[in-house]
């Protein structure tokens, strides 16, 4: 009898985000999770302590979110599709590794399902104060990727698409959940094996001598050899040549390194970001959203759109890098934009920047709800009418 | 004749970095002799180098992994015993050796230490004792005996030190072993011993930090203090690690712990397959 293949459970499913992100994982071939446990993304490692061992994968709980990031580094050095998820308390604890995955271009997938905040905050209670954190929380210039699901099979779809990117640019990337869609129940439907687009990262293609670690390819991301592989690969912290030798007090070898670092997201940026568009071919008012509240931003173009205000929403799958070319596009063709955000005004800077002329209608909400589309609506019809 | 080619007559070259020698560390410090020891263990037990992982944190110490050429990993700090977790469980073939200053495993990363001893996470744990942080100019650190100087105890340090082997032995260690950097057979044999024996093992190694803490506390240089390990230290195997403090009295050396207890890797091979088992309804 063939062995059923327990990596991916093809069919149609009822389950929670933080269950989806997880069976996304290892249905992108995630065969490594640490973790530590904390409100509202627990539900990922209990799931991966459940299903990992089913085939051979690893889970361990480690002793704080430090040790689980700088776990998930070793393994993918080890050769494994390593994975860990947390929210804003164990995130802060991350950046510290965050910073040595970027540097040391390890792939791998943090999930940070955010909750309300500064400090231990609203536990249980969903927001999308972390975005900034996502992109500058660890020290230093760099670029990662973040994509924000809005919904359970995005938890399922994005997670994978985290783990495709993180292998193709040899950084750490992340999803970037509140914590409403992280506890949401919604249908799921997983494919089958063969459906599923996954990617490996680029093995060397010279023998061991000839061999340069951090010598990128055309694309600005280097092979990566593994550990065990016969290759003698060294991995610092410290700036280093593409020997992969620290040379710390070098201007041009640190300027070139931290510049292929950004540059490697940044001239990619094409490549990597996704959008989607709602009904914005005719829009003058565009709303710019991503995660739980661009749902409720859906209803409120539909309902703008029934009081004869030609709404759209252009929804960012992709936060980081930004979609700059996409919200200047949309700014050149609207009259103005509203962006509603469970924060005090994260994304919208970037949109102000980005949108110069245009006027940006930003939407706070912070306290533990979702945005209403009544809420949304209303400043639609407001900013429409003055 | 280069610097390159003076290291490549090295009778142990094929285990180095020789490209990146000399080295950082100052004249009299010990970091280089652990470094000897732990080369010639390996050429001594003839380890396939191609499946050896040496992980290090940050300092004068953590510098190690780069010199030694196989698979390695400087760390951030205090994070070497983590990420080596990651790197043994995603491959149990490698084998880990963990090389480490104090202030590094025992002040910023003393938490992973306790629980991957507690775990018997499968590796082998170097440390290089030095008493206080070299590579920062000498401030006290976990293991900064009593009343020394350091440039933040310049009045003398009032914080107890730690006893690294009763700690690692309390933890739950499964091979524990003291030696100074005078003990260079001894050491290298406690290595060899360490490198074969499955689970989590320590070895504490005191060093001397001329330069920089021997200097503040007038311990003279290099010789002197070696000439001191020969005359205060101890070999007691087998004695009781939470008597063996560290004094400027008397350094007991030797093996403290040497047992068996399953490791997390053979554990969690057990329970797949009853997992396995259960799966196929076996």
């Amino acid at each position: 009898m063939a062995k059923k293949d327990r990596t991916v459970l093809t069919g149609v499913h009822f389950m929670n985000g933080d269950v989806a992100c997880a069976e996304g994982a290892m249905a992108a071939g995630c065969r490594f999770f640490a973790g530590y446990p904390i409100t509202p993304a627990t539900e990922i490692a209990e799931r991966m302590a459940r299903r990992m061992i089913e085939f051979g994968g690893i889970f361990v709980q480690m002793e704080d979110e430090l040790a689980s990031m700088a776990a998930i580094i070793g393994a993918s050095w080890a050769g494994a599709k390593s994975m860990t998820a947390t929210s804003g308390p164990g995130f802060s604890l991350m950046q510290e590794n965050i910073g040595l995955a970027v540097m040391t271009e390890t792939p791998c997938v943090v999930v940070d399902i955010m909750r309300g905040a500064p400090s231990t905050g609203q536990p249980t209670e969903g927001a999308q104060q972390d975005v900034m954190q996502s992109k500058w929380g660890s020290h230093g210039d760099y670029e990662i990727i973040a994509l924000a699901p809005a919904s359970v099979q995005e938890m399922f779809d994005l997670t994978i698409e985290c783990f495709n990117l993180a292998e193709t640019y040899r950084a750490p990337t992340f999803l970037l959940a509140d914590g409403f869609t992280g506890h949401l129940w919604e249908r799921v439907v997983i494919p089958r094996p063969e459906e599923i687009k996954t990617v490996d990262r680029k093995k060397p293609s010279v023998p061991p001598d000839k061999y340069m670690p951090f010598k990128p390819d055309e694309d600005l991301v280097p092979p990566m050899a593994c550990f065990g592989e016969g290759y003698y690969v060294h991995v610092t912290g410290l700036t280093h040549d593409m020997r992969g030798y620290p040379k710390t007090v070098d201007p041009k070898i640190q300027y070139e390194l931290v510049q292929r670092l950004c540059g490697k997201i940044r001239k990619n940026a094409d490549k990597i970001v996704r959008t989607y568009e709602f009904m914005l071919e005719d829009a003058e008012v565009a709303v710019v959203a991503y995660g739980i509240p661009s749902r409720a931003s859906v209803s409120a173009v539909k309902r703008a759109r029934e009081a004869g205000i030609r709404a759209g929403l252009l929804r960012l799958v992709t936060v980081w890098p930004f979609p700059e070319k996409q919200v200047e596009e949309l700014s050149n063709r609207v009259k103005l934009m509203v962006v509603p955000e469970m924060n005090c005004g994260q994304v919208v800077r970037e949109v102000e920047r980005i949108a110069k002329e245009t006027p940006v209608h930003f939407i706070p909400k912070i306290g533990g709800e979702p945005h209403t589309p009544s809420e949304i609506f209303e400043v639609i019809r407001r900013t429409a009418k003055a | 004749m280069t610097a390159t080619q003076k290291f490549d007559t090295h009778s142990l070259a094929k285990y180095l970095r020789v490209e990146r020698f000399p080295h950082i560390w100052c004249e009299g410090c010990g970091n280089g002799i652990i470094l000897n020891c732990f080369v010639n263990a390996l050429d001594d037990l003839g380890i396939n180098i191609n499946e050896l992982v040496v992980v290090s944190g940050i300092g004068c110490m953590g510098r190690v992994a780069g010199y030694i050429k196989c698979d390695s990993f400087h760390t951030t700090h205090g994070r070497p015993i983590a990420l080596a977790s990651g790197i043994k469980l995603a491959n149990p073939k490698l084998t880990i050796a963990v090389i480490s200053g104090d202030g590094d495993l025992f002040a910023i990363g003393g938490n992973h230490f306790i629980h991957a001893a507690r775990r018997n996470v499968d590796m082998t744990v170097i440390c290089s004792n030095n008493f206080n942080y070299g590579m920062t100019g000498g401030q006290f650190g976990p293991t900064t005996p009593l009343d020394s100087y350091t440039t933040t105890t310049p009045y003398g340090n009032i914080e107890h030190p730690f006893n690294l082997v009763h700690l690692a032995a309390a933890a739950g260690a499964v091979y524990v072993a003291r030696w100074t950097v005078l003990h260079v057979k001894r050491l290298t044999e406690s290595i060899k011993k360490a490198l074969q024996k499955k689970g989590f093992k320590f070895i504490e190694v005191v060093s001397p930090c001329p330069e920089i803490y021997g200097r503040r506390n007038k311990l003279g240089k290099a010789v002197d203090t070696m000439k001191q390990y020969r005359e205060i230290s101890e070999i007691r195997h087998g004695y009781d690690p939470s008597k063996a403090k560290i004094t400027s009295e008397k350094i007991i050396v030797g093996e403290f712990v040497d047992t068996e207890k399953p490791t997390y890797g053979e554990l969690l091979q057990r329970q797949f397959i009853k997992v396995q088992e259960r799966l196929t309804g076996g």
